[in-house]
């Protein structure tokens, strides 16, 4: 079970939250071409070792936060660009 | 599991390999005339030889099947299976060991269920008793939209030439009397039944191919980790490996769980996220189910094994990851399915647990496919769908690797589909793999 630390609630079991997935993902230009676009939607770094992902606060703040975590130790870095 | 710490000694110090003839009755009453003594060991651990004409990474269901046609079907043997550890003990070693085609796309179903029938021809095929026990599938439904989406669902099946019959309550609890039929929350109003379905003893599977490929003539090499993916003009020429460089005409990926690990050596992104799916195994009882029963009101799936444990699983643990364990709020929600389902079971305690890492596509379906990168294909994607797969997988990743295109039945499994607007949306949720 994970642990989160909510910025605006403290921490609070993972069953609290929903997931967002990857956070580092970008929206390309509106011109973008369709390559562009393709990869936004489906190609992911999925690293084995820090990554940035969405959780949504469901059962507190109902905050969307940005978690660093890591994917084998599962041990949480930052929320919200903070420690 | 004591079987598999058996056969593996210290990788460097193997004895001269003796081929292991045919098993049957006969051989074992004269083998039994001898205390058991003579049986040699399955399969041949190899060396690592400087240049393969094809390299398959991963030594798991996929890996070996892979090997096993490639070798027996498709008269490529100079081939190596390299595995950064023992081989079978990833993915193949970590599921509830079902097999079944109730698919819901056609092109997914067609494949499937050629892989039931490779399953069904496979201890002939293989001379190894793999367990194949086709004792049936039964998924139940609830809510009258759920019963017309799975008549669509048997249709479709029938259509393709698969299995799959309706059952209603009566006939439904004199097949299953442990089952729940008026649960308070979520009453059964029939299922339906695919009599082909059913379990095999995993294990088993990645031994069988091993020895088939290994009889055959391909390398298998454990404690052999890829670090790197040689590249030379666009073309691949060999893996780095923590046993040196080993040169390949084709490299082959069937590393699911880690496929973007392994494909971004290559500089390749994925449509795949990493995430966990849990296994469950109770204390041993005597024969309480003797069919694979799924419940159709949540994600749960259960079947009880030889030695009677109660064998299930249910709903990934829904975060990207890489380790090998589970949360446990998901154990605690397969728990609860499994006793809103057979009430009785809330009387057994569970002896096990773990978990195993997915390749969780963007649609749902599998990737067999060549990469942007000439010379490398992938066997991957299989988002917890891998074990009943592995026949059909293997086969026609061999005629991939063989003919240079894909399998009549895996044309829609290729990567470029995501960028081409032609997914194949398997579960109908979207691009979001947590949630499939």
């Amino acid at each position: 079970m994970l642990r989160i630390p909510c910025p605006h609630c403290g921490t609070r079991d993972e069953v609290e939250f929903h997931y967002g997935g990857d956070a580092s993902v970008r929206r390309p230009a509106a011109d973008a071409d369709t390559a562009a676009y393709a990869a936004y939607v489906y190609e992911r770094t999925n690293p084995r070792g820090w990554h940035l992902e969405w959780w949504f606060h469901a059962a507190g703040c109902r905050q969307w936060l940005e978690v660093r975590r890591h994917t084998v130790s599962h041990a949480i870095d930052t929320v919200n660009g903070k420690p | 599991m004591t079987e598999k710490t058996a056969q593996d000694v210290t990788p460097s110090a193997a004895p001269a390999f003796k081929s292991t003839g045919r098993y049957s009755a006969l051989r074992l009453l004269r083998e039994a005339l001898s205390g058991h003594r003579n049986w040699t060991r399955a399969w041949r651990k190899a060396e690592p030889r400087s240049e393969y004409e094809v390299v398959i990474i991963g030594g798991g269901g996929h890996g070996l099947a892979t090997a096993y046609y490639l070798a027996n079907h498709f008269g490529i043997t100079n081939v190596a299976v390299i595995e950064k550890g023992p081989i079978g003990l990833g993915n193949v070693g970590r599921n509830t060991t079902i097999i079944r085609s109730t698919y819901y796309t056609p092109e997914n179903i067609r494949f499937y269920d050629f892989s039931l029938k490779l399953w069904e021809g496979l201890e002939q095929e293989l001379n190894f008793n793999a367990m194949v026990s086709q004792r049936g599938c039964v998924y139940t439904y609830h809510t009258d939209g759920q019963r017309d989406a799975m008549t669509c669902r048997a249709n479709d099946m029938r259509l393709v030439g698969a299995d799959c019959v309706e059952l209603d309550r009566a006939a439904l609890k004199s097949l299953i009397p442990a089952i729940a039929l008026d649960n308070g929350r979520f009453p059964i109003m029939g299922a339906f039944m695919q009599p082909r379905g059913g379990t095999v003893r995993h294990d088993a599977v990645a031994w069988g191919y091993a020895r088939g490929a290994s009889e055959a003539g391909v390398d298998i090499i454990e404690h052999c980790e890829v670090t790197g993916v040689r590249q030379q003009g666009g073309r691949v020429t060999g893996v780095e490996t923590t046993r040196g460089f080993i040169g390949a005409g084709t490299v082959c990926l069937a590393v699911a769980g880690h496929s973007s690990h392994v494909a971004a050596m290559a500089g390749i992104r994925l449509p795949i996220e990493s995430h966990a799916l849990q296994a469950f195994v109770s204390e041993a009882i005597k024969p309480f189910l003797d069919v694979v029963l799924m419940f159709g009101a949540g994600h749960y799936y259960v079947s009880q094994s030889d030695k009677g444990g109660m064998v299930f699983g249910g709903n990934i643990d829904r975060h990207n990851t890489y380790a090998q364990r589970g949360t446990q709020w998901v154990a605690q929600e397969v728990a609860a399915e499994g006793v809103a389902l057979l009430p009785a079971l809330a009387n057994l305690r569970i002896l096990r647990q773990w978990g195993g890492v997915m390749d969780m596509t963007m649609d749902g379906s599998p990737i067999i496919s060549r990469l942007p990168v000439d010379g490398l294909v992938m066997n991957g994607g299989w988002c917890y769908g891998g074990f009943k797969a592995i026949p059909a997988g293997g086969y026609t990743t061999a005629h991939l690797i063989a003919h240079g295109e894909s399998h009549p039945l895996t044309t829609h499994m290729d990567l470029a589909r995501f960028a081409e607007g032609r997914t194949v949306d398997e579960p109908g949720t979207g691009p979001f793999p947590w949630a499939h």
